[in-house]
């Protein structure tokens, strides 16, 4: 693994099901009386949220306190942020504060990357969404859940979700998630369809590893997850379609289309939901729906990152042994 | 706790020497059974917990031996301590074993730790770490396969397979069928590294 993760192409298969079988034993402290782990004992996490946030940012405060870490919270709102402070300054303040991880989210694509590579802080940078390119944690908690309910709890263990069919339906030119998503279901060897109305699409998809259509009825049939992407109207500056109805109708999922699809194939979305919209009620309820599961995956897979992230000692050069050999066969 | 590192330790199997064979084990874990039924007066209460991964097998084994004693169910479960150990920040990131506590709890109950070799204490004291935050046992007892000694903190063992005398320059390894293909424990050198 890196020092960062900034995107989940930059993940090998071998990372992405490491922090998979990892998440999948973190889970379990969620079923413990005391749902504390001393892992990160004295190690400080800034979440750094320049964007709004609700789930993400509330499941990285509940894994990180986990873990034991100390957690401080910034919101751009209410910080010297609102007064013009760069995000180079921000970093340099949490940087003299001494802090070890960097959780943030910025309307800005790049911004992570920029902390990172940029030498303004030595703390590990750890991508929570950035402007319409990456959400490398959301992307593995939808992972997570599919080899979950496709693959199995214990069955998938070490496993990829080789051979799936993923759909991934809406607003694929402003999302981070369905970016991500294409990115890591490719390399865990899975087969992306994404579904939009072409105005929806990106330039350039045609290069991504994945399939385009624009007929969501004819794909249904063929998928083992269908995950709706919701319309994000703050990011729009166009008439990207005539009428919600329309859009609705044509690329909304309700209890019709649900049918349609294979017995064993699961509904997900990465929230918020806009019920009536590219989801009715009917299907959001039903068991087939997994938005609360990915919810609580969410946890367990921030706990997987920031403990292999910041749990181990850093390697420094390859080759180099991290600890005296004697540990090594410590008992 | 034994080696599940990305390099393997640097010891071959093929200058090592053979302390402990397949029928030495099973006599072993007989003995270390009726030791447990003697001291916990018929073992009503004893769960038994593995330290990954050998202490998993072995564990398994006792509890199939007291089975046999005793004519009941012994609740056996694994106990990863990784997330508590010492030195986790001192190697690159572990991969993560199995907790598994059986569905009663261990809450008032008798656990028996078990591992494959007591050397520093270290691995049993993140245990007892690890027990700390998933319930409060009556007593908690250590039985080990092989104390080879240095300690590095107030910990022994409660029942003890072989006592093996080692230098610092000896490694010793566990073999066991469920995961090597034959038991045996090997006493070999370590290697220094080039």
């Amino acid at each position: 693994m890196q020092r960062h993760l900034i995107s989940a192409a930059d993940l090998t298969r071998d990372d992405a099901v490491l922090i998979l079988d990892t998440a999948e034993e973190m889970a379990r402290v969620a079923d413990r009386p005391i749902k504390k782990l001393p892992t990160l004992r004295g190690r400080t996490v800034v979440n750094l949220f320049f964007e709004d946030s609700t789930r993400t940012r509330i499941s990285f405060e509940a894994a990180e306190k986990r873990l034991s870490a100390d957690v401080i919270n910034f919101s751009a709102k209410g910080s010297s942020v609102s007064k013009g402070e760069s995000l180079k300054d921000t970093a340099q303040t949490l940087e003299a504060m001494g802090v070890d991880a960097v959780v943030i989210r910025h309307g800005a694509s790049g911004a992570p990357y920029r902390l990172a590579t940029s030498g303004w802080i030595d703390a590990h940078v750890i991508n929570a969404g950035d402007g319409t390119h990456q959400h490398p944690t959301q992307a593995l908690l939808d992972a997570f859940t599919m080899r979950r309910r496709l693959v199995g709890r214990d069955a998938g263990l070490g496993q990829d979700l080789n051979g799936r069919r993923i759909t991934l339906v809406g607003d694929v030119l402003h999302s981070r998630v369905a970016r991500s998503n294409v990115d890591l279901l490719h390399t865990l060897g899975a087969e992306v369809t994404l579904v939009a109305p072409p105005t929806l699409l990106p330039v350039g998809v045609e290069t991504w590893p994945c399939e385009v259509s624009y007929d969501l009825d004819s794909t249904l049939p063929k998928s083992d997850a269908v995950m709706m992407l919701r319309v994000q109207r703050e990011r729009m500056n166009a008439a990207f379609f005539p009428t919600e109805r329309e859009y609705s109708r044509r690329y909304g999922l309700d209890g019709d289309r649900m049918a349609r699809m294979p017995g064993h194939a699961i509904v997900m979305h990465p929230g918020p939901m806009v019920r009536g919209m590219e989801i009715t009620a009917e299907v959001a309820d039903s068991d087939r729906c997994t938005v609360v599961e990915q919810v609580t995956n969410g946890v367990s897979i921030r706990m997987a990152v920031l403990y292999l992230l910041l749990g181990g000692a850093e390697f420094q050069t390859a080759g180099t042994p991290a600890a005296p050999a004697r540990t090594a066969e410590e008992n | 706790m034994d080696t599940q590192d990305p390099q393997p330790p640097p010891t071959s199997h093929a200058d090592a020497r053979p302390v402990l064979e397949a029928p030495d084990i099973a006599r072993v874990m007989t003995r270390i059974a009726h030791e447990i039924v003697e001291r916990a007066k018929g073992a009503d209460d004893v769960v038994l917990l593995g330290i990954p991964t050998r202490g998993v097998f072995l564990a398994r084994r006792l509890a199939d031996k007291l089975e046999q004693i005793t004519e009941r169910k012994v609740p056996v479960g694994s106990l990863d301590i990784t997330m508590y150990r010492d030195d986790l920040r001192m190697q690159p990131p572990r991969a993560l074993a199995r907790t598994e506590i059986p569905g009663d709890g261990i809450d008032g109950k008798l656990v028996v730790l078990v591992d494959d070799v007591l050397f520093s204490g270290r691995t049993i004291r993140a245990a007892l770490d690890a027990l700390n935050d998933i319930g409060r046992p009556r007593a908690v007892q250590l039985a080990v396969l092989v104390d080879r000694g240095h300690r590095e903190l107030p910990i022994r063992a409660d029942y003890v397979g072989k006592n093996l005398p080692t230098s610092l320059r000896e490694t010793v390894k566990v073999l066991l069928a469920e995961e090597d293909g034959r038991d045996t424990v090997l006493l070999g050198a370590k290697q220094t590294p080039q």
